[in-house]
C-alpha cells in the first residue's frame, strides 16, 4: 500500500462516513430521549429529495439545506405527534415514514422533474466544494503530509468537517448540559422527569427537532456532497446502517461515531476489494463485507462483544398519571 | 386520554374504516396535488385489478403473497412480537424452494418435489426467523433490530450465492438456471384447463389455494388450539402467562418460527410459481407491504385475505393507471401504502376519540357534552 492509497482510503471512508454520523447523531438524541427511530431511512430520503428539488428550483446551497432541515423536522414532528402525543407505536410510525418516503419523493420528482423520479443535477455553485483546496494544493508533493493528511483529511467540503465537530458537540450537550442531563433522564425514567417538573412531552419533541435537523444534513450532503442530483431511493439502507451504529455504539455519540467510521471504512474497502485476492485468505466476497456492519451489530446485541444496554425508556410512550 | 371506551363494533369495524379513508384521502390529495383527477384515477385502478378475467388473476397473484407475508407479521404479533423481517425470511424461503428444486427436481416426480420445496421454503425462513427469535428470547436482543439486520444479510447472502455459486456461467442476467419441469407450480390457466375452463395466462397459480389454507390454518391455530391460546396469551401479557405456568421464551421462539415458516412460503408464489428460477428480485418490498396488510387486517387473517386483497388490487390497478394516465407510477401505490401503515397503524387510535364522540352523540344526541381529551403535558 503506497501513500496515495492510504489517502484516498481515509478520503473515502471519511465521505461515505459523513452522513451515517449525521444520521446517527440524529438516532441517538432520538433514542436517548425513549424515542425509537427506525424511520432515520426515510427521512434521509426526503432530505435528500427536499435538498435535490430546492437546490435546482432555487439554486442556492443555504436554501436547500434549509428546505431538506425542515421538511426532516416536520417528519420528526409527525413521528412525535403519532407516538409522543397520541402514544402510537413508535416502530410502527417509523415503518410508516420509510415507506411514505420511498413513495412520495418518487411521486412528487416525476411531477415536478419527469425524470423518472430523478432531480436535475444540482449546478456546480449549488454543491458544496471542498473547503480548503488551496491547502491541498500547497501541500501536494510533500511526503505523507501531501497524500494522506492533503488528500486524506484536508480535501473535503465543509458538511464533513461539520459531521465530525458534531460528534463533540454532541456529546458536550449531552453529558455536560441541563438540558443533555434531562434528555438522557426522560430515556431512562420519564416519571422520574415529570416528578422534578419538567414536561416530558416538551423534552421528546425538542429531541425529536434535532434528530430532523441532523438529518437534514445527512439527506443534503447525498445530493449536495456525494451526487449531483437525487435519485428514487438513493439512501439504500444507509439509514439503517447508522441505526446499526448508533446500537454499535451503545447509544453513545463518540462511540457511535467510531462505529460509523469502522462502517464506511468497510464500504470503502468492499470497493476496492472487487476481486483481489488477500494473502493468506484468498478472494474475500464482496458481499461478506458489505454485510459486516449488520451481521458485527447482531454480534454485538447477542452479548457476544460486551453488552448493550438500550435507554431504560425505550420505546415506551409516557402516560401522566392523573 | 381517559376518553370512553369505544363499543366492540366501533372499535372492530368502524374505526379501520375511517383510518383507511384518511389514508385514501391523503393519497386523494397526493394524486390531486400533482395534477390529476383522482376519480379518473380509481375508475381506471378499479377497472384494471377487477375488470378483465386478466387483471383479476394479477390482482390474486400479488394479493397471495401479500397473504404470507401479512399473516406472518400477524402471528409475530399475537405474541407480542413485531417482524420486521418479513422481507429477509421471504428471501430465504425463496432460497430454500429454489435450492432444492434445482437439487433434486430433475429427479423427482412433481408430487413428491412440490411439497418437498413448500416444506423447504418454510424451513429456511424459519430458521432465518428463528435466530433473531433466540437472541430476543435468550440473549435479550431486540428482534425489531435483529430483523431489520437480517433482512440485509439476506439479501446479501442471496446476491453472494447468486453471482458466485448459482449464476448460469455465460450468461449476463444474474439468476440461475431454470428449474425442470417437476419443480414448477402449475399455473391458474393450466389448473382451470384442467377442469375445461378457460382462463387467460397469467402470474396466478395454484399457491393462491395455499395461501387460503395457510390463512385457515393460521386463524384455527390462533383461536382453537391450546398452543395459539398460550400465544396469545404471552402476546397480551407475558407476566400473566408465565404465571399461568406458559413459558414466554418458548412462545418467542413459537411465534416466530411460524412467522418466519409463512413468510417463507412466499418462495412457493414467486419462485416455483412464477419464475421458474432464483433471481435477485423476487420479494422487492413485500415483505414491508405485509406490516400493512396486517394492520389493515388488525391481524385477523380474514382481515389480512381482505387487506391482501386490497393490496393486491392497488398494486395491479396501479400498473394499469401508469400505463393509461401520463405521470401515474406504481409509485404512488407504495405512497399510499406508507399512509395507510400510519394512518391505519402509528395514528390507529388518533381519530378515536372524534370517533366514539360521533358515536355517542348518534346514540343519544342530548349526551353529547363528553369532555375531549385534555391537553398533553
Amino acid at each position: 500500500m503506497d501513500e496515495a492509497m492510504i489517502g484516498s482510503l481515509i478520503a473515502s471512508t471519511l465521505r461515505v462516513s459523513t452522513p451515517l454520523i449525521f444520521c446517527a447523531l440524529a438516532g441517538l438524541l432520538s433514542e436517548r430521549s425513549g424515542v425509537i427511530d427506525i424511520g432515520l431511512e426515510g427521512k434521509m430520503l426526503f432530505a435528500a429529495f427536499a435538498a435535490g428539488a430546492a437546490g435546482v428550483t432555487f439554486g442556492s446551497t443555504a436554501v436547500a439545506l434549509l428546505v431538506a432541515m425542515g421538511t426532516t423536522v416536520l417528519l420528526s414532528w409527525l413521528h412525535g405527534f403519532a407516538c409522543v402525543s397520541h402514544r402510537g407505536d413508535q416502530v410502527v410510525s417509523g415503518v410508516a415514514i420509510n415507506i411514505i418516503a420511498v413513495g412520495m419523493t418518487a411521486v412528487l420528482g416525476i411531477a415536478w422533474f419527469s425524470q423518472g423520479g430523478q432531480t436535475p443535477p444540482v449546478t456546480t455553485e449549488v454543491r458544496m466544494q471542498a473547503l480548503m483546496p488551496g491547502v491541498v494544493a500547497s501541500l501536494q508533493g510533500i511526503p505523507v503530509l501531501g497524500q494522506i493528511v492533503g488528500q486524506g483529511f484536508l480535501s473535503h467540503n465543509a458538511l464533513v468537517y461539520v459531521a465530525l465537530l458534531l460528534v463533540p458537540a454532541v456529546w458536550w450537550l449531552m453529558y455536560r448540559t441541563r438540558f443533555g442531563l434531562r434528555l438522557r433522564a426522560v430515556g431512562e425514567n420519564a416519571h422520574m422527569v415529570d416528578a422534578a417538573g419538567v414536561s416530558v412531552v416538551g423534552m421528546r419533541y425538542a429531541a425529536l427537532t434535532l434528530n430532523g435537523l441532523l438529518c437534514g444534513l445527512a439527506g443534503s450532503y447525498l445530493v449536495l456532497a456525494q451526487n449531483a442530483a437525487f435519485v428514487p431511493n438513493m439512501t439504500a439502507g444507509r439509514g439503517f446502517m447508522a441505526l446499526a451504529a448508533l446500537i454499535f455504539g451503545k447509544w453513545h455519540p463518540v462511540k457511535a461515531f467510531w462505529a460509523c467510521l469502522l462502517f464506511g471504512f468497510l464500504d470503502a474497502v468492499a470497493i476496492r476489494m472487487q476481486g483481489v485476492a488477500l494473502p493468506g485468505i484468498g478472494l474475500v466476497p464482496v458481499q461478506l463485507i458489505q454485510a459486516l456492519p449488520y451481521l458485527l451489530t447482531v454480534i454485538l446485541l447477542a452479548g457476544f462483544i460486551g453488552r448493550t444496554v438500550a435507554p431504560q425508556a425505550l420505546g415506551r410512550p409516557y402516560l401522566k398519571e392523573r | 386520554m381517559t376518553h370512553q371506551p369505544l363499543p366492540r363494533w366501533a372499535d372492530l369495524v368502524l374505526l379501520p374504516i375511517v383510518n383507511l379513508a384518511v389514508a385514501l384521502l391523503a393519497a386523494g390529495v397526493m394524486v390531486w396535488w400533482v395534477g390529476q383527477d383522482p376519480l379518473e384515477v380509481l375508475k381506471v385502478l378499479l377497472h384494471g385489478a377487477f375488470g378483465t378475467p386478466r387483471g383479476l388473476s394479477y390482482t390474486l397473484y400479488y394479493a397471495t403473497t401479500f397473504v404470507f407475508t401479512g399473516l406472518a407479521v400477524a402471528v409475530a404479533f399475537h405474541g407480542g412480537l413485531f417482524n420486521i423481517g418479513g422481507e429477509g425470511q421471504a428471501i430465504l424461503g425463496g432460497l430454500g424452494t429454489g435450492l432444492v428444486a434445482l437439487w433434486l427436481a430433475a429427479s423427482l416426480p412433481a408430487w413428491l418435489m412440490l411439497p418437498l420445496m413448500l416444506l423447504a421454503g418454510a424451513l429456511f425462513g424459519m430458521v432465518w426467523a428463528a435466530v433473531p427469535a433466540y437472541l430476543q428470547a435468550y440473549r435479550g436482543s431486540h428482534v425489531v433490530i435483529t430483523t431489520i439486520m437480517f433482512n440485509f444479510l439476506a439479501s446479501s447472502l442471496l446476491v453472494y450465492l447468486l453471482v458466485n455459486h448459482l449464476k448460469v456461467p455465460g450468461n449476463m442476467s444474474v439468476e440461475s438456471a431454470p428449474f425442470a419441469d417437476s419443480a414448477k407450480l402449475p399455473s391458474m390457466a393450466t389448473f382451470l384447463g384442467w377442469l375445461g375452463i378457460e382462463w387467460p395466462n397469467s402470474p396466478l397459480n395454484t399457491s393462491v389455494f395455499l395461501a387460503v389454507m395457510a390463512a385457515a390454518g393460521v386463524y384455527f391455530f390462533l383461536w382453537h388450539t391450546r398452543l395459539g391460546y398460550e400465544l396469545r396469551a404471552t402476546g397480551s401479557s407475558a407476566r400473566a402467562a408465565a404465571y399461568a405456568g406458559i413459558r414466554p421464551k418458548h412462545q418467542v421462539m413459537l411465534a416466530m418460527g411460524l412467522s418466519g415458516a409463512l413468510a417463507g412460503m412466499v418462495g412457493m408464489n414467486e419462485v416455483a410459481g412464477v419464475n421458474g428460477r432464483l433471481l435477485l428480485e423476487y420479494v422487492s418490498g413485500a415483505g414491508f407491504t405485509g406490516i400493512a396488510v396486517s394492520l389493515m387486517g388488525r391481524s385477523h387473517p380474514f382481515g389480512i385475505v381482505l387487506a391482501s386483497v386490497l393490496f393486491g388490487a392497488l398494486f395491479q390497478g396501479g400498473a394499469e393507471v401508469s400505463f393509461e394516465v401520463r405521470g401515474f407510477s406504481r409509485d404512488m401505490v407504495v405512497m399510499l401504502q406508507g399512509f395507510i401503515v400510519l394512518f391505519s397503524g402509528a395514528m390507529a387510535y388518533v381519530l378515536a376519540p372524534a370517533v366514539g364522540w360521533a358515536v355517542q352523540g348518534l346514540r343519544s344526541p342530548a349526551a353529547t357534552t363528553s369532555e375531549k381529551g385534555a391537553a398533553h403535558g
